[in-house]
């Protein structure tokens, strides 16, 4: 197992209820792994939607990416700067 | 210099950071909050070393499509009323096109690609997080 910090933005760290956080999972993981985790840990997560926009390492990626520990995962609201 | 800031954005400063006697052609750009279904005002908020990182690659980017023009760009954060700018964008170049090429190019990856977030606040005291629609 591996640790993995997790943040939250915007409308998705009201509903997670903090803004980071760290998760276990079974390392090297994917993003699709660290949010199923994520669901589990933080039941106010289950609302947001099937596939989030997520960044590891402050680089956006696809759900299939891989995590390895010590990354930071970051699940993005859609995203709405300028 | 970080291009996320809290103050009022000064498209002076921007503009003296990319004019120079051989760019004869300067284009800047400003989005100012609107007022919309009672708007007052939006609460911005960013990923900060994100999207910090980000626009970093974005100016590297222009600056590697347009070699003679010169970008920059600074984001606001925080409660922002309407009327004032949330972004602010400077491209000088040798000529007018590269200019407005590459105040554009900023202005499009910023909406695709900052992790920054926007929450209306109204006048009867409502909020609500704006979910992107792409108005251009």
């Amino acid at each position: 197992m591996g640790k993995v910090s997790v943040r939250f933005f915007a409308r998705y760290a009201e509903l997670a209820g903090c803004s980071s956080s760290a998760v276990n999972v079974q390392t090297p993981a994917t993003v699709a792994d660290v949010i199923s985790r994520v669901r589990e840990v933080f039941p106010g997560t289950q609302a947001l939607p099937p596939r989030p926009l997520a960044a590891v390492n402050q680089r956006q990626v696809k759900l299939d990416a891989t995590v390895n520990e010590g990354d930071e995962v970051a699940l993005l609201p859609p995203l709405s700067g300028g | 210099m970080t291009h996320l800031v809290m103050q009022r954005l000064s498209v002076e400063a921007l503009l003296a950071e990319v004019q120079g006697p051989e760019r004869g052609g300067t284009c800047a750009f400003l989005g100012t909050v609107r007022t919309d279904d009672d708007v007052t005002g939006i609460e911005y908020s960013a990923y900060d070393d994100m999207a910090l990182a980000e626009i970093t690659r974005i100016l590297d980017e222009a600056q590697e499509r347009w070699p003679d023009a010169r970008v920059t760009m600074r984001h606001r954060l925080g409660l922002i009323p309407v009327g004032e700018a949330s972004i602010a964008i400077a491209a000088a170049a040798p000529h007018r096109d590269e200019a407005f090429a590459a105040c554009r190019y900023v202005i499009e990856e910023v909406k695709k690609r900052l992790p920054i977030w926007k929450k209306e606040l109204r006048g009867d005291g409502s909020e609500q997080w704006v979910e992107a629609h792409d108005h251009r």
